[in-house]
C-alpha cells in the first residue's frame, strides 16, 4: 500500500517558504555549533515536501520523505512511532500518521540523536498521551524512549545561544543504559537493542518481534555511505559490527528474500539480502583503506586511489552534508587512530 | 428479413472484442530451454576474469575483478537465486500461466517460475503503476507488460542487486530490464535489455529461446543454507584491488589480451573482431 502527501498550491508555496526559512535557521543554528574533530555536522534540514507511506507488514508502516524514515506501529492500544523526522515537517508527518490511525500516540522511540530523526519529537509528543504518564498536574504527552546517550546528546547546550540540539519538550526522558530494553505495545513484544559506537554512541535498532520487522535508524541506509559521527563516538568498526548483529537478528524466507523486513534510516524497505549487500560493500571499503594504511599511504593518497570507486554510483555523493570524500576520511581517521 | 438491432450490435461487439484479444498470443505452458548459444557460459559457467563482451564501466570492472566465489561459503549468500535479468539466461526451464478476469475475460497478469531456485515472477497486465522509491526490491523485481501487436513488452524495476555474469560483474539495484516476448509456433523468444547506470556503460542485450514442452516439470525448491566452512562473524569474501591472481588464467589459457578480457562497450560491436585480431597478432597481453 502506498499513500502520498504532497503540499500543493498557494499553501504549498507559503509552506515551502516557511520551511526554507526554518531550514536556513536550523542550518544556521547547527553551523553555529562547534564542529568537533573536523566532522560533518549532523544532517542539516533541507526537508522535501513529499511524504510517502508504505505498508511494511501487519500493523507496521514506513513513512519516508521527512528526513529519516519514520516507522509507525498501530493497534488498539494506540500508536508507536520510531523517529520523528525533521521538526519543520512534523505537522505534515502527524497528518500522515493520522491517516493510518486516529488513536493517541503513546510512544516515540528514537534510534539516535540526529535532528532528522528527533526533530519532530517536541511537536508530536505533546499531541499524544502515554497512559502511564497521566497524573494530576501532568499534561498528557507521548513517552519518548531512547538510549541514554541520546538524551545526553540532544540536551547538551551548544552554540553561541547555548541552546540544546532540540527543545526540552522533545527530549527522550525514558532512557535505557543496558544492552537491551523491552516494551510490549499493541500486543507486540518490542526490543530496543543498543549498538555501541557505530553511527553514534547512542544507536538503537528497534525489533518488532511479532511483525518481524527491524527499524535500524541510520545503521543501514540504501542510498548513502555510513555517516560516521566521530564527534559522537561513532566508528567504522562499530558500524560494521552493528550491521553484522542486525544480519544475525534477521531470518530470510525462501531464496534469501523477505522474512524479516528492515526499515532503513534513509531509503527503501529492505530485507537481509539488502543488508548483506551493504555490509559487504562497507566491509570491503574498510578493508581496502586498512590495507592502504598498512602500506603507509597518506589520506591524500588514499583519496586519490579511490577505494570506493565501485560503490560510488550507489552510495556516493560529491555534494551535500556527507560526501564520499568525507566518508573515506572518516574511515581513514578511525583506522589510523586504531593503529 | 429484418434482424433485431440490439442483438446485432451485441454480436458485433463480441466479434470486435474477440479480434482485439486475438492480437495477444498464448504464452502460457511449460517451456523447455534451448541453450544453443553460449552454452558453456550459461551452463557450467564462465571462467574467472572472462568479462568479454560485457560493456562494463570502470566501477563494473573493479567490482568484477575484486569479486571472490568464496562468497558462496557464507550461509546468508547460499540461497540467492538468479535475478530476473539473468534468470532466463541461466538454467531456466519455465512454467508460465495467466490470471484472467472472469467477467471481461481479459488477461490481468502472467506468472513465471524458473527452474533455478523456483523463483516466481508476476508480470502485471492491468495497467498498474510501478511502486514508489521506498518499496522493497526483489529478485524478480516489479514487472508490468503491454501488448504491442502480438509481442509482449515487459518493463521491470525494483530488482535486487544482482549480476550480469556469474563470475563477478554486478548489476546494481538502480538497473532496469526491458523484455520483448515473441512466440513463433512452439518456440518462445525473449529478448532482454538490461540497463544499469552504475556498472554498465551500454545495455546488455540477450536473446533466448524456449520450446513448448508439455511434459516438463520443475523439481522441488532445492536450497537449505548451512555453514560449510567455519568463518569469523562478518566474513566478506573479496580480493583487494590488484591481488586477484585467478583472473589471469582465462587470458593465458585462451591467449586473450587483457583489454579484450576486460570487456567494455567497444567489444560489443563487429568492428572489434578486427581490432582483436590485430592485438593478438601484435602479441598484446
Amino acid at each position: 500500500m502506498k499513500m502520498k502527501t504532497v503540499l500543493k498550491g498557494k499553501g504549498a508555496v507559503a509552506s515551502a517558504v516557511v520551511l526554507t526559512l526554518l531550514a536556513v535557521a536550523a542550518a544556521a543554528v547547527q553551523a553555529a555549533q562547534p564542529a568537533r574533530r573536523g566532522q560533518a555536522a549532523p544532517p542539516a534540514a533541507t526537508p522535501p515536501l513529499e511524504l510517502v507511506t508504505e505498508h511494511v507488514r501487519g500493523n507496521i508502516y514506513m513513512i519516508g520523505g521527512n528526513g529519516g524514515n519514520v516507522t509507525v506501529q498501530i493497534g488498539n492500544e494506540g500508536v508507536l512511532i520510531v523517529d520523528s523526522g525533521f521538526a519543520q515537517n512534523a505537522q505534515a508527518l502527524l497528518a500522515e500518521i493520522r491517516k493510518l490511525s486516529k488513536e493517541k500516540i503513546d510512544y516515540i522511540v528514537n534510534t539516535h540523536y540526529h535532528p532528522d530523526h528527533t526533530g519532530g519529537n517536541a511537536i508530536i509528543a505533546p499531541t499524544g498521551q502515554y497512559v502511564g504518564g497521566v497524573g494530576i498536574g501532568v499534561a498528557p504527552r507521548a513517552a519518548i524512549w531512547a538510549h541514554e546517550n541520546v538524551l545526553t546528546r540532544v540536551s547538551t547546550t551548544t552554540g553561541s545561544g547555548k541552546e540544546p540540539l532540540i527543545p526540552a519538550q522533545g527530549w527522550p526522558i525514558e532512557t535505557y543504559f543496558t544492552a537491551t530494553q523491552e516494551l510490549v505495545f499493541n500486543g507486540e513484544p518490542i526490543q530496543m537493542i543498543h549498538m555501541p559506537n557505530a553511527h553514534t554512541d547512542g544507536d538503537s535498532v528497534i525489533f518488532f518481534r511479532r511483525a518481524d520487522v527491524i527499524a535500524t535508524g541510520d545503521l543501514f541506509n540504501t542510498t548513502m555511505y555510513p555517516y560516521i559521527d566521530a564527534a559522537a563516538d561513532g566508528h567504522i568498526n562499530g558500524y560494521i559490527d552493528a550491521l553484522n548483529r542486525i544480519i544475525d537478528l534477521a531470518i530470510p524466507a525462501e531464496n534469501e528474500e523477505g522474512g524479516t523486513l528492515i526499515i532503513s534510516g534513509h531509503g527503501r524497505i529492505a530485507d537481509e539480502y539488502d543488508l548483506l549487500v551493504y555490509r559487504d560493500a562497507i566491509t570491503i571499503i574498510r578493508d581496502r583503506i586498512a590495507d592502504m594504511i598498512s602500506k603507509g599511504m597518506t589520506l591524500e593518497q588514499v583519496q586519490a586511489a579511490r577505494p570506493t570507486l565501485d560503490y560510488d554510483g550507489i552510495y556516493g555523493a560529491t555534494s551535500g552534508f556527507w560526501t564520499t570524500t568525507q566518508f573515506v576520511a572518516a574511515v581513514y581517521n578511525n583506522l589510523k587512530q586504531a593503529n | 428479413m429484418n434482424f433485431p438491432r440490439l442483438p446485432l450490435c451485441a454480436i458485433a461487439a463480441t466479434l470486435f472484442a474477440g479480434s482485439a484479444a486475438q492480437a495477444q498470443v498464448d504464452l502460457t505452458g511449460m517451456w523447455g530451454q534451448l541453450m544453443h548459444s553460449d552454452a558453456p557460459d550459461r551452463g557450467a559457467g564462465p571462467d574467472y576474469g572472462d568479462y568479454t563482451g560485457l560493456p562494463l564501466s570502470a566501477a563494473g570492472l573493479l567490482r568484477a575483478e575484486t569479486w571472490s566465489d568464496q562468497k558462496w561459503t557464507v550461509p546468508e549468500h547460499q540461497c540467492e537465486p538468479h535475478p530476473i535479468d539473468y534468470a532466463p539466461w541461466g538454467p531456466a526451464g519455465m512454467r508460465v500461466w495467466s490470471d484472467v478476469d472472469h467477467p471481461t475475460q481479459r488477461m490481468t497478469a502472467l506468472h513465471q517460475t524458473f527452474q533455478w531456485m523456483i523463483t516466481h515472477r508476476v508480470i502485471y497486465l492491468d495497467g498498474r503503476p510501478h511502486p514508489s522509491q521506498y518499496a522493497p526490491h526483489t529478485w524478480m523485481g516489479f514487472s508490468t507488460g503491454k501488448w504491442i501487436g502480438d509481442k509482449l513488452v515487459v518493463n521491470t524495476t525494483h530488482i535486487k542487486e544482482g549480476w550480469t555474469r556469474r563470475n563477478g560483474p554486478a548489476r546494481s539495484e538502480k538497473g532496469k530490464l526491458t523484455e520483448y516476448w515473441m512466440r513463433h509456433d512452439n518456440v518462445l523468444t525473449i529478448t532482454s535489455i538490461t540497463e544499469d547506470p552504475v556498472y554498465l556503460t551500454e545495455p546488455v542485450v540477450r536473446s533466448m529461446n524456449w520450446q513448448l514442452d508439455p511434459g516438463y516439470q520443475h523439481g522441488p525448491y532445492p536450497c537449505s543454507a548451512r555453514v560449510e566452512i567455519e568463518r569469523p562473524q562478518g566474513f566478506v569474501a573479496h580480493f583487494l584491488p590488484g591481488q586477484n591472481n585467478l583472473i589471469g588464467e582465462f587470458r593465458k589459457n585462451l591467449g586473450v589480451p587483457i583489454e579484450a578480457a576486460q570487456g567494455g562497450a567497444e567489444s560489443l560491436y563487429p568492428e572489434y573482431e578486427q581490432k582483436l585480431k590485430e592485438m593478438i597478432k601484435a602479441g598484446k597481453k
